[in-house]
């Protein structure tokens, strides 16, 4: 027997510049959607469970990397890892006057092991990096991907690949065919492993100079790994001409416009409440429920 | 003097603080676009173009002839941006941290370097205000290494102040290390709450005097606020939610320039970050 059950699909929220509503938009389709599988890839300042007061049901470690710790009573004070770290990582202690010990800062260190290789002693220890964590949820939308990315922590491109594809594990066994993404701001590795692969990216701009600049180069993005992009202005009324510039440049960039959504002080009353824009009454819900049909995603 | 204006997330302000700060500054400042994946700090200044430079970082070139497909290099690099299965090794330049470790593990010194472009570093003259900005080509991952090219330009005695990338991951980072202050721009909501405390953790695990400002008072609630009173963290200015403000800058305009009314509280903010009312990090390493 075939499967004819339709490939999981992925919508992944992205907004370039940062505080354009993105989390507020995301936790309302999560909330319009059928059965989706929701995921926050802003591992590094993640909001979305303030709106969707996840359950937590299992927790995971996330382990990425190694750093270099020098172990002081080993070390001979040679200065060797000094010239070779070129992230500036390794720093010279005075132990007593004029005889030098060192240490790595563990927040400069990039773990490329560098020191750990020419420490003509040994006298460097490799472990690896607890990052962060990343935990499965349960919502009243469904089930939840999140994760908390550690201060200063490295590789939340790979923390953010990590909750994709468990969030794609629970679509396929729950039979589940849309996976909604909250992504990262920027246009950077987290982003990147936010984008690549998914069907559709839905574009959450506002009607700034700063809106119009970012849009342009996340749409780039989205073309230089080819997923289908999907435009929408948020707080369009500040600057309507503004937004109309934005959706002609959107449009000729190739990207469809899905529609505006006003100003409305529910957005924040929402989440005063811990509630999605849609689960309240305003002017900006019905704008995000007719954003929410043009992006024709068939559950 | 650095100052560094830093923000849990974006969107909150963090530009208009920095750009308004330098403007009421009646002295040569430089002000920085650390926000290397986004910037925009251009976008509210006038001035003439001085100049562009590319920033590359060092990547591996193997040297096919004296390649003898040992594989040593691509066991020894973590990012595995070299890739060899007991042939030539595969080179993935956008995995690659330029750490320098391949070229000198090679027994057959094989390898050599060459530099990879990832971004440019921009210069604009606008009146008293030198902006250089970092802009990361697309599709290129790794922040940090032209932050510190952009942060390289800092000249002694200047003040400078730095526009950083939102969020608390390596490019934040690498904008705060070294910054004498960092003003935290947050938002009174559940949102800007949690995102301020993610960053006020970050300034603390780093030791750096911090204070905050609360942008678009008057939008949510009054937890902000109770949470810089429990923390004893100073609040150095409080930015009304004023319609007017959100339409200036959607136009690229100074808010001091447009409201002239704000002036003195931008200038208030400077003196409050350079008389010592920032939080000092020995009385607050409570949660470290
Ligand atoms: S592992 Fe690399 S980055 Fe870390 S201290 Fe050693 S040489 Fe520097
Ligand atoms: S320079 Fe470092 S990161 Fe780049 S390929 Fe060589 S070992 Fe890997």
């Amino acid at each position: 027997m075939t499967d004819r059950r339709p490939a999981v699909q992925e919508l992944t929220v992205i907004s370039g510049k940062g505080g354009t509503g993105k989390t507020s938009i995301a936790a309302s389709l999560a909330v319009l959607a059928e059965r989706p599988v929701i995921v926050d890839c802003d591992v590094d300042a993640a909001d979305l469970h303030l709106v969707l007061s996840p359950q937590v049901k299992e927790r995971h470690e996330f382990k990425s990397g190694h750093e270099a710790v020098i172990r002081g009573k080993d070390c001979i004070g040679c200065g060797l890892c000094v010239t070779h770290c070129r992230f500036d990582a390794v720093k010279m202690v005075e132990k007593t006057p004029g005889e030098a010990t060192f240490y790595v800062d563990p927040v400069a260190c990039e773990g490329c092991g560098v020191c750990v290789r020419f420490c003509p002693v040994q006298a460097i220890d490799f472990p690896e990096r607890l990052c962060g964590e990343w935990m499965v949820s349960e919502t009243r939308c469904g089930p939840m991907v999140h994760a908390k990315l550690g201060v200063a922590a490295e590789n939340s491109g790979k923390l953010v690949s990590t909750v994709r594809r468990e969030a794609r594990r629970i679509a396929e066994e729950q039979h589940r065919s849309l996976v909604i993404i909250d992504g990262p701001p920027g246009i950077g590795c987290p982003v990147i492993a936010s984008v690549t692969g998914a069907s559709q990216v839905l574009v959450v701009t506002e009607p700034t100079v700063s809106g119009e600049h970012d849009l342009e180069r996340v749409l780039s993005l989205a073309r230089h790994f080819s997923i289908p992009a999907t435009v929408c202005v948020n707080k369009w009324d500040i600057n309507p001409a503004m937004a109309e510039r934005i959706e002609g440049a959107a449009s000729r960039a190739g990207a469809h416009v899905a529609g505006r959504i006003r100003y409305d002080r529910a957005v924040t009353s929402a989440q005063l409440q811990e509630l999605a824009v849609v689960e309240t009454a305003g002017p900006a819900a019905a704008d995000i429920r007719h954003i929410w049909h043009q992006l024709k995603l068939q559950e | 003097m650095t100052i560094a204006v830093a923000s849990g997330k974006g969107g909150t302000g963090k530009t208009t603080v920095a750009v308004n700060l330098a403007r009421v500054l009646d002295q040569p400042v430089q002000l920085f676009d650390c926000d290397v994946e986004e910037p925009n700090v251009h976008l509210f200044l006038k001035g003439t173009q001085q100049g562009e430079d590319v920033v590359s970082i060092p990547v591996p070139v193997v040297d096919e002839k004296l390649c003898d497909a040992c594989g040593e290099c691509s066991r020894f690099c973590e990012y595995h941006a070299l890739v060899s299965f007991g042939t030539k090794p595969l080179f993935f330049p956008e995995m690659c941290h330029g750490c320098g470790g391949c070229t000198k593990v090679c027994p057959r010194k094989a390898i050599s370097e060459q530099g990879h472009r990832i971004g440019l570093v921009e210069t604009m003259q606008a009146g008293d205000i030198t902006l250089v900005t970092g802009r990361l080509d697309v599709g290129v991952a790794m922040a940090p290494p032209l932050i510190r090219a952009v942060k390289a330009r800092r000249q002694g005695g200047l003040t400078a102040i730095l526009d950083a990338p939102p969020g608390t991951s390596c490019p934040v980072i690498a904008t705060l290390r070294d910054t004498d202050a960092v003003v935290l721009v947050t938002e009174p909501t559940p949102f800007g709450l949690n995102d301020l405390k993610l960053a006020v953790d970050m300034v603390r695990e780093l030791r750096i005097p911090f204070g905050v400002v609360v942008n678009r008072v008057g939008v949510g609630d009054e937890r902000v606020h109770a949470f810089c009173r429990e923390q004893s963290i100073p609040i150095l200015l409080e930015i009304p939610d004023d319609r007017r403000i959100a339409e200036a800058y959607s136009r690229g305009e100074l808010v001091v320039e447009a409201l002239p009314e704000y002036r003195s509280q931008f200038m208030q903010l400077w003196k409050s970050i350079t008389t010592g009312l920032v939080e000092k990090t020995e009385v607050t390493h409570a949660n470290l």
